[in-house]
């Protein structure tokens, strides 16, 4: 009942915000915010009176919700990316209408990525992996379905506002203000019900993909707010202005930018692979004591290297070498993990001809070793002088986020499907087979399109002539892209394609089956 | 300690986590705030004007930063290309800073003064006029916007409240009162005296050549200002910093 009156008061706050609101796009948002909060009051008011669910079980609806949500966003995402890859390719695609122009459109395929596709892998398979290690129902009853609506509300009033021209101008926190504080509501309920589900454990010792999920939920919190912070024009108006200025502000966005990569598409996703490597090849993981070195090599590194997206810069040279060492050394952990992820498979290596599964999320993890590589090498300043601004740079981008965050959630996605429908499989082993062909041929026409792309750019805008002067204007650059744009959209293209059979397999597995329910300590014999 | 302490107490092991990926950031930024030639001493930097600040904030609403830099790193190639290294002080005033991460066009710092506003009228509708292998997207609908002067102040008011490395507020009470005003001077050239002792060095003309005042005028007046406030003749880099 209090609930209710609760949602109903918000409703009418934010209906009164719209009514009042100096603009329209936050008058539409708040609109936006006034529905979702009527249609949880009517969902609690139509459940009032009905008896309890039953809550012994294991809490696996949110799990199957999740991972539907992933794959829904995910191919938004990369329908966006081919879209605005296009963009480039031939600017014709630019409508220029001011809701779908590239510079609306980036913000949008960026965060459908990171934060639709990858937030609600890293939610549902944070959600089951912590039942299942702990042995105990998820904790603090629906607020985990609280979490996964809030979530959904957020990237929907993320992705409506970049299309009417809402943002914040800082690459992957663009969402305004009023946003911010929504998903900041979002977010301490996701660390209760984590946290609290640790509390309630049966289990002695919490598992290593838990120590992940946990400090990527807590880093994420700290790096949201404190990049976030900013000062709102009118408290009716979409429009703020950032607290800091210049290069604390460059700093500040890209200490968050840097581990926005390093918690949220990174620690999150090592806690996947800790749970389902070892899960899919049926071995323990490789090696315990590499597993505790990892974990907090890896989170204490992570944070210093934000400033090696500032080489060369107006930040001071003390802040510019400080990035780069820790960067280099970031390496390491990196390669640990990729050690302890790739080694779990010994003993198990045949399965990698049988299981296509298992096939891509030793892939992913091959990424995750080539880009982890890739960019401590990009962060030593000579090199990045040349890579820096360049194509490069979005090569490397996606070998991680294709490669890397992709492929290993998609795995998961494809591991859990069945196993959450009581199925013994997917539809079809012989199409996840075409998706991993497709998916791993797609990031290597990408990157290698970006490599070639991205030094030749970086090249010619430092090649002098015989008699000192620069060879090239900017432009002449900007045509010689040409090609390898169209060459990147196709390697986009053939990712997308993967991503379409994934959804066909997942659908024709759900079809006809029906949703079932673990009880609390039992792990099926399938999983 | 033994890590067993910590697999086994869910509490020990957040408030580890946490100190521990605290580090680094209080370690690098906080500095940034105290160091005293983190931001070098300049003249003839002031905080955007009205119309400039308005011409800002639709230059981060179309999501210009994605392909335009505003850092000019000191290289020879790209102090030849765009002009003096860009300085920490030339974006003390930038809320949000826009230096960009890619290059898909070319940088922005010192766009000002290099083209005409007749040339950016036309570069802004439909680039491939002006520069046929240009894959910039077209920005028509900016000419049509009309740019309403009303209550702008509220925009100085809040930029007042940010931090801006103790030099107190960047916009005094006058120069609020009379945002709507200098906003309308600064883009028809009429009236200019007071916008002019607020705002030394502001441009002052009809940019985009039409009769109303509109979001085309507001960019347009941000891109000629763009880099051209430094006096370098009295600028000495600070070796140490």
């Amino acid at each position: 009942m209090a609930m209710m009156a609760l949602w109903g008061l918000l409703a009418l706050l934010a209906i009164t915000m719209g009514a009042k609101a100096v603009d329209t796009p936050f008058a539409i948002h708040m609109f936006i915010f006034a529905l979702a909060a009527i249609l949880a009051l009517i969902f609690k008011a139509r459940s009032f009176g009905k008896p309890a669910a039953d809550t012994s079980g294991y809490m696996d609806d949110v799990v199957r919700y999740g991972a539907i949500a992933t794959v829904f966003w995910g191919i938004v995402g990369f329908l966006v990316g081919l879209v605005i890859s296009l963009q480039l390719a031939y600017p014709a695609w630019n409508p220029d209408l001011e809701w779908f122009n590239f510079g609306r459109l980036r913000p949008l395929h960026t965060s459908a990525v990171v934060f639709a596709f990858g937030g609600n892998a890293l939610l549902c398979t944070s959600f089951y992996v912590v039942q299942r290690t702990n042995r105990t129902r998820l904790a603090l009853g629906n607020l985990a379905w609280f979490v996964f609506w809030g979530y959904q509300l957020f990237i929907v009033l993320a992705a409506t506002g970049y299309l009417l021209g809402v943002t914040e101008g800082r690459e992957y926190a663009e969402p305004e203000w009023y946003v911010d504080l929504w998903l900041t509501v979002v977010w301490v309920a996701y660390f209760l019900v984590f946290f609290g589900t640790l509390l309630q454990r049966k289990e002695s010792h919490i598992y290593v993909a838990n120590w992940f999920y946990l400090a990527f939920i807590v880093t994420i919190a700290m790096l949201h707010i404190v990049n976030n912070l900013s000062i709102p024009v009118s408290v009716f108006g979409s429009k703020s202005y950032s607290l800091f200025s210049g290069v604390q502000d460059a700093l500040t966005q890209w200490w968050y930018g840097h581990n926005a990569v390093g918690f949220f598409l990174t620690a999150g996703f090592l806690g996947m692979m800790y749970y389902f490597i070892p899960k899919r090849a049926n071995r323990p993981v490789y090696s315990y004591r590499l597993s505790i070195v990892h974990f907090w090599s890896l989170i204490f590194l992570y944070i210093w290297a934000g400033p090696h997206h500032l080489h060369y810069s107006a930040l001071p040279d003390w802040a510019q070498t400080l990035g780069m060492v820790f960067s280099i050394m970031l390496w390491m952990p990196s390669w640990g993990g990729m050690i302890n992820g790739l080694m779990t498979l010994s003993g198990a290596w045949d399965k990698l001809r049988t299981d296509p599964v298992l096939r891509m999320m030793v892939i992913s993890v091959a990424f995750y070793g080539m880009s982890t590589f890739e960019g401590p090498m990009m962060s030593i300043k000579a090199v990045n002088s040349l890579s820096h601004y360049t194509d490069w740079t979005i090569g490397h981008v996606h070998s991680g986020a294709l490669g890397w965050v992709g492929m290993i959630s998609m795995a998961c996605v494809y591991h859990l499907i069945p196993r959450l429908y009581g199925q013994k499989e997917v539809y079809s082993l012989r199409l996840v087979s075409w998706h991993v062909w497709l998916a791993t041929l797609g990031i290597v026409v990408y990157a290698a399109a970006m490599w070639v792309a991205g030094i030749m750019q970086g090249l010619m805008w430092r090649e002098y002539d015989a008699n000192g002067f620069l060879a090239y204007s900017f432009v002449e650059a900007v045509a010689a892209m040409h090609p390898y744009y169209v060459i990147r959209a196709f390697g986009g293209a053939l990712f997308l394609v993967g991503g379409l059979i994934m959804v066909y397999n997942l659908y024709r597995t759900i079809r006809g089956a029906q949703p079932v329910s673990q009880p609390v300590g039992m792990v099926s014999a399938a999983a | 300690m033994k890590h067993e302490t910590l697999e086994k107490n869910a509490t020990l092991l957040l408030i580890f986590s946490l100190l521990v990926v605290t580090i680094g950031g209080l370690v690098q930024i906080v500095p940034l705030f105290f160091i005293q030639n983190t931001i070098e001493k300049v003249e003839g930097m002031r905080p955007y004007s009205p119309l400039e600040l308005a011409g800002r904030n639709v230059y981060v609403r179309e999501g210009c930063y994605v392909c335009h830099s505003q850092m000019i790193r000191p290289f020879r190639d790209e102090v030849e290309r765009y002009g003096h290294y860009s300085l920490a002080a030339e974006s003390q005033f930038d809320h949000p800073f826009q230096w960009g991460s890619k290059r898909t066009g070319p940088d922005l710092a010192r766009v000002g003064g290099k083209y005409s506003d007749e040339w950016h009228r036309q570069h802004l509708v439909n680039p491939r006029t002006v520069v046929p292998e240009s894959i910039m997207p077209g920005y028509p609908f900016l000419a049509e916007k009309p740019l309403d002067p009303k209550g702008f102040g509220a925009n100085l008011a809040a930029m007042n409240l940010t931090v801006n490395n103790g030099k107190g507020a960047m916009y005094s009470q006058e120069d609020i009162d009379n945002a709507e005003a200098d906003l309308v001077a600064q883009a028809t050239g009429e009236n200019t005296d007071g916008l002019m002792q607020r705002y030394p060095k502001a441009v002052a003309r009809n940019f985009d050549g039409a009769g109303q005042v509109t979001e085309m005028d507001a960019v347009i007046a941000y891109l000629q200002v763009l880099g051209t406030l430094v006096d370098f003749s009295t600028f000495k880099a600070d070796m140490s910093r």
